[in-house]
């Protein structure tokens, strides 16, 4: 107990400890092609291609796609 | 034991993104939409007037204003905020420990700050984001392919100089390291500027002040975002690997009475 008082000294803060690559990625492989699915659904869908047919995705998400910086129609 | 900690940061990344994106969202609906409904005025007014039938969806429309701009606008810039909010917090998850001597909070902030700048305002500075009524819509196709062509350019451009300035530290120091690392990408997104193929389809006659402020408003959608991101998910990660956080002196008198 007295070692975690000594440890956090405000003038020389612990580098963090770094996270295995092997841990990190399954979790940037799977989640980080979800993620990029959830962003071509918000910013590209029925706009320049299409994976549903007709206009609805691309009209429920039009003003976002102008405030975010997409390119819309 | 690792896994789970990547886990955890990932569900507080999500989550932090679905805050700052609920930020974001009160910035487009009060600042950004008057200017997507001045816009959506002058292109009606134009297609009526010459009776293109250029913008037919806003003819049919399929989805009515009143919903595209709160729900339709709500949907969109809260999944933008947890999508990015996931792809940042594993980032952050490389980063750790990684790009220096920073706590995680310090590391998250610096994180976002780097993500703003290469996601959005390097790729906005050539392809900035534009109001109903300006791009034509035979172009959507180019247009669409050159922003994520410039959002990828430049987001590997980041990478790339941060692993280049970690080279360099032992060698010239963290400073020059740094500096050296900015101006290496600078040196390549330069010509990337300048030898990308230009965009402008503003139509004559659109006001230029309208642009500006759209465009403004976009940028402060981002900075919102971002640093909201930033300052929640810091927080957020601080708490989560740093139990007993280094300034709050009721940490330390708890262990001091131990």
């Amino acid at each position: 107990m007295a070692q975690t008082v000594a440890q956090p000294t405000a003038a020389t803060p612990a580098v963090p400890a770094t996270l295995p690559l092997r841990a990190i990625a399954p979790w940037a492989v799977f989640f980080g092609v979800l993620m990029l699915v959830l962003l071509y659904f918000v910013g590209a869908e029925q706009g320049a291609t299409s994976v549903f047919s007709g206009t609805v995705v691309h009209e429920w998400v039009h003003d976002a796609r102008h405030l975010l910086g997409f390119p819309c129609h | 034991m690792n896994s789970a900690t990547v886990r955890n940061l990932l569900v507080r990344g999500m989550l932090a993104g679905l805050a700052a994106g609920v930020l974001a969202l009160v910035v487009a609906y009060f600042l950004g939409e008057p200017y997507v409904d001045k816009a959506i005025g002058l292109e009606d007014a134009h297609s009526h007037g010459h009776s293109h039938g250029d913008s037919l969806e806003h003819d049919v429309e399929v989805v009515p204003r009143s919903l595209q701009s709160t729900a339709g606008l709500a949907t969109g810039v809260l999944v933008h905020g947890v999508a990015f909010g996931g792809i940042a917090a594993l980032a952050f998850c490389f980063a750790l420990g990684r790009v220096g001597r920073f706590s995680p909070r310090a590391t998250a902030l610096l994180l976002s700050g780097c993500a703003l700048l290469a996601v959005y305002v390097v790729p906005f500075l050539k392809y900035p984001a534009n109001p109903p009524a300006v791009g034509e819509e035979d172009t959507i196709g180019r247009r669409t392919a050159l922003y994520f062509l410039m959002v990828l350019l430049s987001v590997l451009l980041a990478v790339a100089a941060t692993l280049l300035g970690r080279r360099l530290a032992p060698v010239l120091g963290t400073w020059y390291a740094t500096v050296a690392a900015v101006a290496a990408f600078a040196v390549v997104i330069g010509p990337a500027y300048a030898f990308l193929p230009v965009v402008n389809e503003v139509p004559e006659g659109f006001p230029a002040t309208l642009l500006w402020r759209f465009r403004l408003s976009a940028l402060a959608i981002q900075i919102t975002q971002w640093v909201g991101f930033g300052l929640l998910f810091g927080e957020l990660a601080q708490r989560l690997l740093s139990p007993s956080p280094v300034t709050s002196p009721q940490g330390r008198a708890v262990s001091a009475a131990h």
